[in-house]
């Protein structure tokens, strides 16, 4: 049964045709995207006199080079801080028996229970009492503390997999607890910071509430919400809001596409748990 | 052992502890409270009104409507996204020569922006968008529709693209479940006899549990709480047939000002939330417990 038979080949055309059937928007989207506004030709014709008009168009019109900046900003700065804490969180958490060890686990986890819509209300005035609204702060601090709960998991479970015996061996050579978390632990969860880094960067970049609300009325934009306010502004010039989409979802893209293989294990791992 | 014990630094937990206070933990309870004030979120007045907002919420119409859309969205994209997304997982697992490109390709749209993927259905549905084209292209042109602009079919419309977006995702999970199977097991069954429907009801299901588990966690939790492609597509809409408890949520809050409201609605969606998953976690512990047996 591990033969290319007639079967297999059966199933490699209907596979390739159902991908063929689920990428059709996307070949609509850049097929339309190429396109003079004025082409009236069916649109899921291939366009016959490309164009990067709208490209340029739609760069200079939505503000997309600030919103990418901003995005790479606070998706770096929330990536980094959920690491560090997290990782940090993790180390007493995994190895300390005691009896607040576990509450306090405990207690972190209550967090991947509560939906963030019941914290969003009363944070977002608190973020304004802070005159943090407007700035790219409140976004950063929002993202690591939302996430720190589902971080940590991921960290004590590959923590508690890990035997003592690097530890104990460095702590007998004379080194400090704290030097040894972060030169002989650390370096040994290197597969877990991988998959809490890609989970993290996808979430953080594309996330559309947050940004919504504490960037509204500011200058400030990142992607998802520059792409908001574009759509609003264009509404039925689709020629230049699909140049738009393309330009937006290009940096993700380009990641994902280098990086397919990492990213589809970190998806399908650390759902794991 | 118990020098090492005493040396962990205990306090590498406090940052950790202190942002998640910061941001989860002081909010919630807050929010809490909030639930049972009329506050409009602007004024210094603030009233206790027990458990009004809740009741207002039960005799409300658009309170029902969007708890009613929400749990129909929830269940519908965790049955179709997942079936879809264990056939994909299926068609693409073993032998087919293109399976490394087919899974990148399949995968590409979970990690697209939601308001993006949102943005560019909005154009494939419209009245005059290329699905309506496609149709009459393939000669099927009694078929168009205006997909978002007629209620059932709009929230059926939201619930296709989600399933669209995050099939791709479900069918990774199952990859990695189907390949901890081990290939002696099936290649033994069919030795014995058993048909293609036989290994995969009898051996490959059963085996593929936790992936089940997971998946099905995700798309429900995912399902209830969904906001930004119901927002850029249909804003709740027409009229309030695609409004959800979350899209419900943020226009008391930010359009209507009734804050305190917002929040009620707020804590039914964490009940529903918690309750559901749970419950469905419960369940399907037990059913990969007796399926390990």
């Amino acid at each position: 049964m591990n033969r290319y038979t007639a079967r297999t080949l059966l199933r490699e055309i209907l596979m390739v045709a159902v991908t063929a059937v689920l990428a059709f928007p996307l070949y609509v989207l850049v097929n339309l995207s190429l396109r003079d506004p004025r082409d009236g030709s069916s649109v899921i014709m291939p366009t016959t006199s490309p164009t990067l008009r709208n490209y340029a168009d739609a760069w200079r019109d939505a503000g997309l080079a600030g919103a990418i900046v901003n995005s790479v900003v606070v998706t770096a700065l929330s990536v980094a801080l959920i690491v560090v804490l997290a990782a940090m969180a993790a180390y007493p958490l995994a190895r300390v028996t005691a009896r607040w060890s576990r509450w306090l686990f405990l207690l972190v986890m209550l967090g991947l229970l509560l939906p963030f819509q019941l914290a969003l209300l009363p944070l977002y005035q608190t973020i304004r009492d802070l005159h943090l609204l407007g700035t790219l702060w409140s976004l950063v601090l929002f993202y690591s503390g939302l996430q720190i709960p589902f971080a940590t998991f991921l960290y004590v479970g590959f923590l508690r997999a890990i035997p003592r015996d690097y530890e104990e061996a460095a702590l007998i050579d004379g080194a400090h607890p704290v030097q040894v978390f972060w030169r002989v632990l650390f370096p040994l969860l290197r597969p877990v910071t991988g998959t809490v880094i890609i989970l993290n960067a996808i979430f953080v970049w594309n996330d559309f509430l947050t940004p919504f609300l504490y960037l509204s009325g500011s200058d400030q934009q990142t992607i998802p919400v520059a792409v908001f306010g574009f759509l609003g502004q264009y509404v039925s010039q689709w020629n230049l809001v699909f140049a738009g989409l393309v330009l937006a979802m290009l940096p993700i893209l380009a990641v994902y596409f280098l990086m397919q293989r990492h990213i589809i294990k970190g998806f399908a791992g650390g759902l794991k748990g | 052992m118990s020098v090492q014990r005493a040396r962990t630094p205990w306090w590498f937990v406090l940052p950790a502890l202190a942002l998640y206070a910061f941001v989860v933990l002081v909010p919630s309870v807050k929010g809490a409270g909030l639930a049972f004030t009329d506050w409009d979120g602007l004024s210094p007045a603030k009233h206790f009104v027990g458990l009004g907002n809740f009741r207002q919420m039960w005799s409300d119409p658009a309170a029902r409507g969007a708890l009613r859309q929400t749990l129909i969205i929830a269940v519908a994209i965790t049955v179709v996204q997942n079936a879809l997304g264990l056939a994909l997982a299926m068609g693409v697992h073993s032998l087919v020569k293109s399976r490394f490109v087919l899974r990148v390709l399949l995968f590409a749209p979970a990690v697209m922006t939601p308001v993006v993927t949102a943005a560019l259905w909005k154009y494939m549905l419209a009245p005059d968008g290329a699905v309506n084209s496609l149709l009459d292209g393939v000669g099927l042109g009694s078929w168009q529709q205006n997909w978002l602009g007629q209620g059932n079919l709009a929230l059926g419309s939201v619930i296709g693209v989600i399933v669209w977006q995050f099939a791709g995702y479900s069918m990774v999970i199952f990859l990695a479940g189907l390949q901890s199977i081990p290939a002696e097991i099936l290649e033994a069954a069919a030795v014995d006899g058993a048909s293609a429907w036989q290994r995969f009801r009898g051996i490959v299901l059963p085996l593929l549990a936790p992936a089940t588990t997971i998946n099905l966690m995700l798309s429900i939790i995912g399902g209830l709480k969904l906001f930004d492609q119901v927002w850029v597509m249909t804003a709740g809409g027409p009229g309030s047939s695609t409004e959800t408890l979350s899209t419900l949520l943020y226009k008391n809050a930010f359009q209507f000002n009734e804050y305190g409201y917002s929040v009620a609605i707020a804590i039914v969606l964490t009940v529903f939330v918690a309750v559901i998953s749970s419950g469905q976690y419960g369940l399907l512990r037990r059913q990969e417990k007796a399926a390990a047996r």
